[in-house]
């Protein structure tokens, strides 16, 4: 078995800022290394610089830029709260690049990103350049600004939904997935967002007979395949989100246990 | 730095260093292969083993908490067997005593398990006695003198490799513990293991693990861990594997001077992938700045 090589990085912030309403953030770090190379899916372990802290935080890779890559969070907890505080030109350590991320192996992908979900499936639009549809969804219009400004001129199609209609079709994105396939012979599926939307999407991919990738997320303590704070049941034995995933074929997690 | 020596000995086990990796930590070595140079770890004690694979606990299993974690993976591993067929074979190259860290339901298994870990690519096992006795009401084997003791005995009486008893520290008197260890027969005495605790969400009621509780690890549990170590070392004359919240070579050192004659690092492992490197750098740079040779100077030198 060969893993992965990982790095620890210090990586220097070149832009930190707030992004979304609802205490979304956008921090862009230059890691001084080839950031190209790092998959869609695939995330970073990020050490909170301050000693209060112990853990580091999994946060996906939103984007790359030569050796600068985008993490895109939300300030919920202890950690992320802490993190907003870390100024431009600050250095942040992270242990990168973690897990696997999507296989980009069809002909007509559709991203399917809800909330926080929409941030990683920047990089994976961008590997598709340009042929892939995002069907994205968040609360409300002013969540969806962030979003929209993401994908303006990365996809061939946006569909956007909204809880309360302000912004886009209303409802939620599994709701719209059906009409949404009927239009276009899409053969993958690519979905990042809360637990129980990716389920949805991932039954309609079943029953549609499109092949449907997901990202999971779980608690994690090494990032590295050695705590199991990350296990999960699958099909093919037991897996460990970390190392085996975040990304996973649908069926595969998500079957009647 | 030739003329500094980090090695050192332990019931036999030759080590190239005093640092060692906590059971659980560490996963079964190779996942850190990317981060340690394992010519400076003195062993590595892998993953909790046990009879038959176990999925363990579901539900949330790790939380973090004020300087520590709690945990409750609840000794997930894919069981002896595997362990020799698949993992051990891979993980020998890497030239560093592989310890196993076992745990039974009875006393027996613990039998059981010490007599197939008895191979020539395993330098020793270590007891975990925090787990629950199945057959005598679920406590812990290694709250009790007794139950502890047999579990000495009965993996003593299957192996010919040092037996390394861990100790929980949820008792009352971890001295009369560490007496009882040495009188059964164990050959080398870690501790702590982590102390039992909780966290609950406010907003849910609900307690955040999913197995209600947990064993508290990271900073937070040393000075309770340090204190246990320095008592022990009073009591008993059996070498010690000191370990509980060491992040850095600091922390290492205190453990050596109230006794310890090994350290093993765990929490620190997630925090720091390449912790045990620094740890070895800057232990060489303690001696050195002490005018001191050899790490083996400084065990049990605390002056109180
Ligand atoms: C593979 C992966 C990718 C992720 N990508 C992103 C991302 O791109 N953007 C983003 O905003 N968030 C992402 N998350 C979730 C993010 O890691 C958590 O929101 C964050 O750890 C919360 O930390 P906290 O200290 O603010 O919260 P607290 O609630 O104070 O955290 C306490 C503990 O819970 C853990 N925790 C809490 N919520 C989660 C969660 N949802 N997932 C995993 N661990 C959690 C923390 O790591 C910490 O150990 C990702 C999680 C995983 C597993
Ligand atoms: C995630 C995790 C898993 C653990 N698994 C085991 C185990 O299988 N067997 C064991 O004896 N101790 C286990 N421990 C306890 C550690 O080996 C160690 O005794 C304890 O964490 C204190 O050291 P630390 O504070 O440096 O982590 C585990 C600890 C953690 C954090
Ligand atoms: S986070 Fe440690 S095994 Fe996945």
């Amino acid at each position: 078995m060969t893993l992965p090589k990982h790095e620890l990085i210090d990586g220097k912030v070149i832009r930190h800022e707030q992004i979304g309403s609802n205490d979304v953030y956008l921090l862009d770090i230059d890691i001084f290394t080839d950031a190209e190379q790092y998959a869609a899916g695939q995330f970073v372990q990020l050490q909170v610089p301050d000693g209060e802290i112990l853990l580091r935080r999994p946060i996906s890779i939103a984007d790359v830029n030569g050796t600068r890559i985008i993490l895109i969070y939300r300030a919920i907890g202890k950690g992320t709260k802490r993190l907003t505080r870390v100024q431009c030109g600050d250095t942040v350590n992270i242990l990168a690049p973690l897990g696997h991320g999507f296989n980009l192996d069809c002909q007509k992908p559709l991203l399917v990103g809800g909330g926080l979900g929409i941030a990683p499936l920047i990089l994976l639009a961008k590997r598709f350049k340009g042929k892939a549809d995002i069907l994205m969804g968040c609360k409300n219009a002013a969540e969806m600004d962030w979003p929209v400004k993401m994908y303006d001129n990365i996809t061939a199609e946006n569909i956007i939904t909204t809880d309360d209609g302000s912004m886009g079709l209303k409802g939620f994105t599994a709701q719209h997935l059906p009409d949404v396939l009927a239009k276009k012979a899409y053969d993958k599926i690519f979905v990042c967002g809360p637990e129980i939307m990716m389920k949805s999407v991932a039954e309609i991919a079943k029953q549609h007979n499109i092949a449907c990738e997901v990202s999971l997320e779980k608690r994690m303590a090494c990032g590295l395949g050695a705590c199991l704070s990350c296990t999960i049941e699958t099909t093919r034995g037991r897996q460990k989100v970390c190392k085996d995933g975040p990304v996973f074929v649908s069926q595969e997690v998500f079957f009647n246990e | 730095m030739s003329n500094i020596s980090l090695k050192t000995e332990i019931a036999g086990i030759k080590m190239n260093s005093p640092i060692m990796t906590a059971s659980g930590t560490f996963g079964f070595g190779e996942e850190f292969a990317d981060f340690v140079d394992f010519n400076k770890l003195g062993a590595s004690v892998v993953k909790g083993t046990t009879l038959k694979p176990r999925s363990g606990n579901k539900g949330v299993r790790i939380t973090e908490t004020p300087a520590g974690m709690l945990n409750c993976i609840g000794l997930e591993n894919p069981g002896v067997e595997a362990f020799l067929q698949d993992i051990l074979p891979r993980i020998k190259k890497y030239n560093c005593p592989v310890i196993v860290n076992i745990s039974g339901n009875t006393v027996e298994e613990y039998g059981e398990l010490a007599k197939m870990l008895d191979v020539p690519d395993v330098a020793a096992v270590e007891l975990n006695v925090s787990c629950p006795n199945v057959k005598e009401g679920g406590i812990a084997f290694g709250v009790e003198p007794d139950s502890m003791s047999r579990v000495i005995e009965s993996a003593k009486k299957n192996t010919n490799k040092p037996v390394i008893i861990k100790l929980s520290p949820n008792v009352t008197d971890i001295v009369m513990m560490a007496k009882a260890a040495e009188k059964a027969g164990a050959d080398v005495i870690s501790l702590i293991n982590t102390l039992m605790g909780m966290a609950i969400d406010v907003n849910t009621w609900k307690p955040v693990l999913g197995n209600i509780t947990g064993g508290l690890s990271g900073p937070a549990v040393k000075p309770v861990a340090l204190r246990m170590v320095w008592q022990v070392r009073q009591a008993v004359k059996l070498p010690i594997i000191g370990m509980g919240g060491i992040m850095n070579a600091t922390d290492a050192i205190e453990f050596m001077l109230a006794g310890a004659d090994a350290v093993a690092v765990g929490t620190a492992n997630f925090v720091q992938p390449d912790i045990i490197n620094k740890i070895y750098d800057d232990l060489e740079k303690y001696l050195k700045e002490k005018n001191l040779t050899n790490i083996k100077q400084i065990v049990g030198k605390l002056q109180a």
